[in-house]
């Protein structure tokens, strides 16, 4: 029984990596092409690299308005959803709070491409409406797209973590002599920060990896990487985003060791023995 | 203590959640520097009237006087009081100092005031040393004193304490209950503590208030309470206690079990019907020529200082507390002193409690044990 | 514990997210449901006078489908199918009126985008007929068939990692999530690499001397395609629940008499059964409704329902594009929400026998 997990674990690993390993691998290729390794004579193994950092590459220009449109969006996301948490949290009526909670599932349990649709809809009918035209203002359709799907990742991180303070925490704060709001921010935020940063940090990745609500939602004013990709692998496609991603991958790696050394340095902080 | 003056008074306090009556037209005053108890069992409203002091709620009628000033409405971060919570409501995210300081950092008290004051809390409370640790690496006993020195240090009039001590195991529980004491009688504030504990009200205060169902039963000493308990609910509840149906024949007389009795109370209607509580330690075993009724032992239980024996005395169970061992199903004589009789008045308690037929240890423990899960 | 909570602008705090959630995500979805039932057209709002006479005319963009006004003897050329834009739609006009385009005056002449027209069944209906239903079944059975692998291969592969040391377990999370945080059209293209007939696998099994087999473009690619994508959403449920299950359980069952495969039938598997519903759910959802994994895998050779509403809605500017991809849209959602109620109810109401 203990070989046959350890197999299944391991093939499932092989299975998961197997194209990560191709697509760094093939980074380093010379040729053309991303389907054939080749060592192509004048180009050395960063060759990709250094096209990829070319003046005006537009694979780097959509990497930044990936990464603009994923901290705006998850910085309102993460407002409306906290604000959101609190208010239901608080709600005494059972009933709406429990429909609110529904809605809030909806874009989760939705297709993407259902809720990508209905939101293209919408913003061609409001745009048609209003005489404007999506190829312009696609930043802001981007955003309200990206603000949607991702608030409610952001509440439902936030809400657990209300559930668990404990109420009289609020109390004893106003006992201590603060108003009800600033005994909110000073004891219940500190409670639930964790939730917070959660929820920001899964809005941003939702919202940098998005790619079928926003090939719905964009234009052509404002593309965001996982859409430009999208437009490019369509042709055959040079090793170039190969090497963009590989590095994307090493600094998620480097986030994840240095995340993990920090916790691994205050053994203390959040553990109760 | 009646010079002293009134610090808190509630008068005719009502409360209701959803519809239920948890306060019915309550009436209380509070002197400066009293150690007062509120003692019930869980839902008898008594929590509610500290809250209700405490400011985290409004009563649905009646007023709140504190220092001669209608407080009603007033918010809880305006009132001189504080408030230790039942499970401490300790800040997690703060360690000991700044859980202490927190009171004062909002008060924007100067720092080096402000250092002073919480270190000589800390010291107070003894807990010097332990100042940087994170408030859930402490055992219950230190956060419990945290949770005080983070009221007092405020130095409010009153300390408002929500079974303070519920969490905290049988011995530490000892200890705190004379630390609690020591620290009110070295600030010389005002207490107003709750508990279910009768033990415990009874060996720190100086006025007990037993609540039952919204209503306060009586307000006394803990003396008078034990000895003088009003109804069949203050005896049943505050230790235990034979209750007996019986007739005052006439002053310094009672009659019950078919007997005349001497006893030291007066000014009862003639043959007026009334409760007779005996304790169940005054009661002695005697021989059964010498008794003054005679009875079956059915149950005899060590206890540690004594053993604790019901006896079926003409079909009503008696407990009694003796040190003298007899084995069931011996006769024996009962012997009962005329200051041992303490008589009530009749209320809606009686026949309540005080017969001992259906008793076992196994119900006590599934009742507190309910209890306790209410509490949590 | 009876604790009034304090009621300071609980509307003020509920407003901001239920005003988004009602525009954002109510409104859309009304939106889908209307465009399913209606037609909507771009046109060439026309008005000309010829000989002293005003005409109206309504033409079709692109496909010149006349579809107000007396057309007369005009047939459209088939060569302008698709073209016609506002300067052939005046031609189309003076040629149905039978005159010189000199000769006509157009008092108006405007574009209209988008106009909804009248309740109708017709989009409906499209889904029904023969293409858009074999798109269906195939996404369905495509579907299914990932989702049962993933449960087969995620079920043990939990219960293993579970059994593993704490240490372990969180490291082991860390590796099935970090996959999940690179863009899924990178990975997908990666494998394409992989399994393409002249790709690192066939060269590997032809230094064997095996193959080459194809393997891009099968529904065989199609549903690995998925099961790699979506493998952590069956993973990460099941395991989460399982690492829940107390050690002392399955002690008080093996204590009861159960053997190794008495214990995962009569105790893992009925308290995992939530895990496994929702991995289901997580699994089956994206999966019928891709377009970019079948587009990828199969080189557009197999068309699944989710490529059907790309086209439609990518085609806008035809006739009832958005129409019809609405309609897909909304019957997706309607398949989606039966398959969830129906194992939602396995769930509650099942006490883990569909699992035994």
């Amino acid at each position: 029984m203990k070989h046959v997990n350890r197999l299944i674990m391991a093939l499932v690993y092989i299975f998961l990596y197997a194209p990560l390993l191709v697509m760094v691998i093939f980074s380093f290729s010379g040729g053309n092409h991303t389907s054939v390794f080749q060592v192509v004579e004048g180009r050395p193994f960063y060759y990709w690299y250094e096209q990829l950092f070319r003046e005006g590459n537009p694979l780097l220009r959509c990497l930044w308005n990936s990464i603009q449109l994923g901290i705006v969006s998850a910085l309102i996301a993460t407002v409306l959803g906290t604000v959101a948490a609190v208010g239901i949290y608080r709600m005494k009526n059972r009933r709406l709070s429990s429909s609110m909670m529904m809605v809030n599932n909806i874009p989760m349990m939705n297709p993407e491409i259902v809720t990508g649709v209905s939101m293209m809809l919408l913003f061609m009918f409001v745009g048609v409406m209003l005489g404007v035209s999506g190829e312009k203002t696609n930043f802001w359709t981007l955003l309200i797209a990206h603000v949607t799907f991702s608030t409610p990742y952001v509440l439902l991180n936030v809400l657990p973590k209300l559930r668990q303070t404990d109420p009289h925490l609020l109390e004893a704060a106003q006992d201590l002599g603060c108003t009800p709001t600033k005994a909110f921010f000073k004891v219940v935020i500190p409670q639930i920060r964790p939730g917070i940063v959660a929820g920001f940090l899964m809005a941003f990745t939702l919202s940098f990896d998005d790619f079928v609500i926003s090939y719905y939602t964009t234009g052509s004013s404002f593309k965001t990487l996982p859409v430009y990709i999208y437009n490019m692998v369509r042709k055959p496609v040079t090793p170039e985003i190969y090497a963009l991603y590989s590095i994307i991958l090493a600094g998620i790696l480097v986030l994840l060791i240095v995340y993990n050394v920090v916790s691994a340095k205050t053994p203390a902080a959040g553990k109760k023995r | 203590m009646s010079e002293l003056k009134n610090l808190i008074e509630l008068r005719n306090i009502s409360m209701s959640f959803d519809g239920e009556t948890v306060l019915d037209d309550l009436n209380l005053s509070i002197k400066d520097g009293e150690f007062v108890t509120f003692l019930g069992a869980s839902g008898c409203g008594k929590t509610t009237t500290l809250r209700i002091i405490a400011g985290f709620i409004d009563p649905i009628q009646g007023d709140v006087f504190f220092d001669g000033e209608r407080i009603n409405g007033v918010p809880p971060h305006k009132r001189n009081v504080n408030t230790i919570f039942q499970r401490y409501a300790l800040f997690p995210h703060l360690n000991v100092y700044e859980n202490v300081a927190f009171g004062l950092r909002v008060a924007k008290v100067p720092k080096e005031e402000l250092h002073e004051r919480v270190m000589e809390m800390i010291a107070m409370v003894n807990l010097k040393g332990l100042e940087h640790r994170k408030v859930d690496k402490l055992s219950g006993g230190q956060q419990q004193r945290v949770a005080i020195a983070r009221a007092i240090v405020n130095r409010p009039k009153v300390l408002l304490l929500d079974e303070p001590l519920a969490a905290l195991d049988y011995k530490l529980r000892k200890d705190m209950q004379n630390e609690l004491k020591r620290i009110q009688r070295q600030l010389g504030i005002t207490f107003i503590f709750v508990t279910h504990d009768q033990e415990e009200a009874l060996s720190m205060s100086d006025t007990v208030v037993v609540m039952n169902e919204g209503k306060i039963q009586q307000i006394g000493s803990p003396t008078d309470i034990y000895n003088e308990p009003i109804n069949a609910f203050v005896a049943d509840f505050i230790g235990e206690s034979n209750i007996i149906a019986g007739t005052m024949v006439r002053d310094y007389l009672v009659r019950m079990d078919g007997r005349n009795f001497t006893c030291l109370d007066h000014g009862f209607g003639e043959n007026e019907p009334v409760d007779v509580v005996i304790r169940p330690e005054d009661v002695d075993i005697v021989p059964l020529d010498r008794g003054m009724l005679e009875g079956e032992v059915t149950s005899v239980i060590f206890k540690g200082v004594h053993y604790e024996m019901i006896i079926d005395v003409c079909g009503f169970k008696w407990m009694v507390q003796t040190t003298d061992v007899q084995e069931v199903g011996d006769k024996v004589g009962l012997y009962i002193e005329p200051d041992a009789i303490h008589i009530m008045k009749k209320s809606k308690y009686s026949d309540m409690f005080g017969d001992y037929s259906t008793y076992s240890d196994e119900m006590e423990e599934a009742l507190a044990g309910e209890e306790e899960e209410e509490q949590a | 514990m009876k604790t009034a909570k304090p009621g300071w602008g609980n509307r003020l705090l509920n407003a901001p997210y239920i005003l988004w959630a009602a525009i954002f995500i109510i409104v859309p979805l009304i939106m889908v449901a209307v465009y399913a039932f209606t037609e909507t057209a771009n046109v060439f709002c026309l008005e000309a006078r010829y000989k002293g006479q005003t005409y109206s005319y309504e033409i079709e963009m692109y496909s010149g489908k006349i579809l107000k006004g007396d057309p007369g003897s005009f047939t459209l050329d088939p060569e302008m199918e698709g073209n016609v834009n506002m300067d052939y739609a005046k031609d189309m006009v003076a040629k149905c009126l039978g005159a010189e385009r000199s000769e006509v005056t157009f008092t108006k002449a405007k574009p209209e985008y988008n106009r909804v027209s009248s309740f109708t069944f017709a989009n409906i209906r499209t889904a029904f007929s023969g293409n858009y239903v074999r798109a269906f079944g195939q996404s369905l059975w495509l579907s299914v068939l990932a989702t049962l692998i993933s449960l087969v291969v995620a079920y043990p592969f939990a219960y293993a990692l579970s059994r593993t040391s704490i240490r372990s377990q969180k490291i082991q999370m860390l590796l099935i999530m970090l996959p999940m945080w690179m863009n899924m059209l990178i990975r997908t293209y990666a494998w394409t690499d992989i399994i393409a007939s002249g790709g690192i696998l066939n060269k590997a099994l032809g230094f064997i001397g095996l193959g080459p087999f194809k393997m891009l473009e099968t529904e065989g690619a199609v549903v690995m395609g998925m099961v790699y994508n979506y493998l952590p959403y069956m993973i990460l449920p099941i395991y989460t629940i399982m690492s829940k299950i107390e050690p002392s359980l399955l002690e008080a069952a093996e204590d009861l008499g159960c053997n190794g495969f008495g214990k995962l039938r009569r105790v893992i598997m009925p308290l995992s059964l939530p895990g496994v519903v929702s991995g289901i759910i997580m699994v089956f959802v994206p999966s019928i409704s891709t377009f970019y994994i079948s587009y990828k895998m199969s080189n557009g050779k197999i068309t699944l329902i989710g490529d059907l509403i790309e086209t439609q809605m990518k085609n806008q500017m035809t006739t009832g594009g958005l129409n019809v991809g609405a309609a897909l849209s909304l019957l997706l959602m309607v398949i989606i929400l039966i398959c969830t109620f129906i194992l939602n109810r396995v769930d509650k109401d099942g006490e883990g026998s569909v699992m035994v």
